[in-house]
């Protein structure tokens, strides 16, 4: 492996320096292995580098919440991945965990609890918001995104099922674009048509995906910047703006990659 | 005469309990099949979800017209309850307008303010009977939702009917009473012109006594009888809301709406699969997992299946359903009472006892191809007005289907293989799960 122009320490390492970290950065098995979302792990790494947060990584320990097992109906699987993992955040003593899924989020946060395991957990909107807040993100000038209209797509999982809709707007508005609501928004923000296991089976028979419900939406508010905050949303609405051949014109972007951005990071 | 018309009344208002009796008795039976679930935590907190959500009706003012106009309905219907009141101590003592004297002046006051909300309940009952029959509101429409064929789409209409009349014959039978007043008629002692229903006098200009009499004799009697049988009817209906609307809310879910119901008789099997150790108090393994019929759901569940009033807000929210899926939220509560409806004729018919019948909520009410559709995006339990949680009965159906039948589509029995083997439901191996922090180095033309 060649030099990291980043240091990503993992837990196994920290806990051999008797270090402990600020905060567990859970990556998710998308962050880890979805092409396209590892692109929003690393734009959060950088970010959390460049702010000076001492965090961790559990690295190849990492094993999926069971979110979509659970959903899906399957509770034994489940329950297997949410004790193991319990183990080993438990064995590192973990406290403070940090993700940019909204599904890890929610199991993390709302399910391990009655399994054992009991840990403040933030999503990265919710983190970044207390960043920029601190004053440990500054973003000077917003020179990139002068002008640009963002649209900001909510994820059910971090929204109606948690109740966390203006974090991500807050980081959003950081960047002195112009930010601009679909119709469906907040409490009644539509789904992108992956969460609850459809992420992993095609839709049942109908008359349309649900990804091209809610892009249609997006794309009336002539918005150029698409905003997401999940990586189910991001394959849903990156697949629906290819659908309606938009792909020059319209980008699809996590929150962490536009901060990223306007860091010049 | 007088004691016969008190014999009827008497009969009628017994007739009435008891009934109400039998399919109240009837209603608690089948919810109490459900399996225990504790919803008694947090009173106060639960108290004030109550007063918010069923006796202010929030939700109901998310669309602030018809949140209006249906406020107007439910307050005519609490208040005007007093007058009924009035009615049936009338009935039974054979007495005309009995608080009449008591309340002196004040009388034509307050039958006055229960003039002003009939007058309320007529125009919104008015308006929403148009609005059911002619403005084809999308979700009302039995074309584009399956569930509200029949029945339903008969019963929404007829409960609006109901209220109109009722509120036609108390307006004209206080009508006829002043003009009777005025007449110097025996049985009828001055109270004053009434608010609303002196508009309506001109309508008995010329009627002499005692069709005047015979007038307000038949729109008390049809009053009071309406009353009788709405009460009764409602019980059938989905208008059973407007009772169960306050312990649905009160017993409504606290937790986050993200959050499934753990399973802690899987935990016991889990820990030994792990060699972790177990405690005496661990649940037992049950003889079924997840919820095939009504019995496996928790009773709120099925309080919620009574609760639902089919107003389709869910439905019409509903990802899955817009999209032109088969899923629909409120045919998911509808099926559920409809199977309990079912439930309760057998234990009925069988002294109580209820004899298997070979048919089940998941299979002979819900398809499969309808919860393999919820994106569990919790949108049909945010728009609910009683709180009702369809998401929840999905889910146990779900999780019936998957680990007791063992029957889920191909691509999730890959996933669940892939997280079995792979701890990441796509088939990747776990070593590489750290590769990402390539993109992380200085060279990289990843990022």
């Amino acid at each position: 492996m060649s030099e990291l122009a980043y240091r990503v320490p993992t837990m196994a390492e920290m806990a051999a320096n008797n270090e402990t970290p600020e905060v567990l950065f859970w990556v998710g098995c998308a962050g880890s292995f979805d092409d396209r979302y590892k692109k929003v792990t690393v734009a959060f790494v950088k970010i959390l580098n460049s702010a000076g947060v001492k965090f961790a990584v559990l690295g190849t320990e990492e094993s999926c919440t069971g979110d979509p097992a659970r959903r899906a109906g399957n509770e034994f699987t489940f329950q297997m991945l949410a004790m193991s993992n319990i183990q080993v955040l438990d064995m590192y003593n973990v406290r403070k965990i940090v993700t940019a899924c909204p599904h890890c989020f929610n199991t993390l946060k709302n399910e391990y609890p009655a399994l054992g395991g009991n840990y403040e957990v933030l999503h990265h909107s919710e983190y970044l918001q207390q960043l920029i807040d601190a004053g440990r993100v500054r973003l000077q000038g917003g020179e990139v995104f002068k002008g640009k209209k963002i649209t900001f797509h909510d994820s059910c999982y971090l929204g109606r099922a948690n109740d966390v809709y203006e974090a991500p707007r807050h980081v959003l508005e950081a960047l002195d674009a112009d930010l601009v609501e679909m119709k469906r928004c907040r409490t009644k923000g539509l789904c992108c048509g992956a969460g609850g296991g459809q992420m992993f089976k095609e839709p049942e028979p109908g008359k349309k995906d649900v990804n091209i419900e809610r892009i249609e939406e997006a794309l009336q508010t002539g918005a150029d910047t698409i905003a997401v905050a999940c990586p189910f949303c991001m394959v849903m609405m990156t697949d629906g703006v290819k659908n309606k051949e938009k792909e020059q014109s319209v980008k699809v972007y996590d929150l962490a990659e536009l901060i990223a951005q306007a860091k010049g990071l | 005469m007088a004691i016969i018309q008190q014999i009827i009344f008497i009969a009628a208002l017994g007739a009435t309990a008891w009934l109400i009796f039998q399919r109240v008795g009837i209603i608690g039976k089948t919810i109490r099949l459900g399996k225990d679930e504790d919803r008694t935590d947090q009173p106060g907190k639960r108290l004030s979800i109550m007063l918010r959500v069923a006796f202010g009706q929030k939700k109901m003012f998310d669309r602030p017209l018809i949140g209006f106009l249906h406020f107007a309905v439910y307050a005519g219907f609490i208040l005007i309850n007093i007058e009924v009141l009035e009615i049936i101590l009338d009935g039974i003592l054979g007495t005309h307008r009995i608080f009449a004297g008591p309340l002196g002046s004040f009388y034509g006051v307050l039958i006055g303010f229960f003039e002003l909300l009939a007058l309320g309940v007529l125009i919104s009952c008015s308006i929403f009977f148009i609005r059911r029959s002619l403005l084809k509101v999308e979700r009302f429409q039995p074309s584009r939702h399956r569930e509200m064929n029949g029945w339903p789409q008969l019963d929404g209409k007829l409960i609006l009917v109901f209220e109109i009349v009722l509120m036609l014959t108390i307006l004209s039978m206080n009508a006829a009473d002043s003009a009777l007043q005025n007449l110097g008629s025996a049985h009828y002692p001055p109270a004053g012109d009434f608010l609303i229903s002196q508009w309506m006098k001109p309508l008995f200009a010329g009627w002499n006594e005692g069709a005047l009499i015979a007038y307000e004799r038949i729109a008390w009697w049809v009053h009071i009888m309406g009353i009788f049988v709405f009460a009764l009817y409602l019980t059938y209906s989905k208008h059973l809301h407007i009772a169960l609307a306050f312990p649905n809310t009160y017993f409504s879910r606290l937790e986050p709406k993200g959050e499934m119901k753990n399973m802690p008789e899987i935990t016991q099997e889990v820990k030994i699969m792990l060699g972790l150790e177990t405690q005496a108090g661990d649940a037992a393994v049950p003889e079924r997992f997840g919820a095939k019929d009504v019995a496996d759901l928790s009773w709120k569940n099925l309080m919620d299946a009574y609760s639902c009033t089919e107003c389709g807000r869910c439905t019409a929210a509903c990802p899955a359903n817009i999209t032109g899926k088969k899923l629909s939220p409120r045919k998911i509560m509808m099926d559920t009472r409809d199977r309990l409806e079912d439930v309760g004729r057998n234990m009925s018919a069988n002294k109580g006892e209820f004899v298997p019948d070979s048919k089940s909520l998941l299979g002979d009410y819900i398809l499969e191809e309808e919860i393999l559709a919820c994106t569990t995006c919790n949108a049909c339990v945010q728009e609910c007005p009683v709180l009702i949680n369809p998401l929840d009965i999905i889910l146990q159906l779900r999780r019936h289907k998957v680990m007791d039948e063992a029957h889920a589509p191909g691509s999730w029995n890959m996933m669940f293989q892939n997280l079995d083997t792979n701890q990441a439901p796509w088939k990747f191996s776990p070593g590489d799960r750290f590769n990402w922090v390539q993109g992380l180095e200085k060279n990289s033309t990843e990022s």
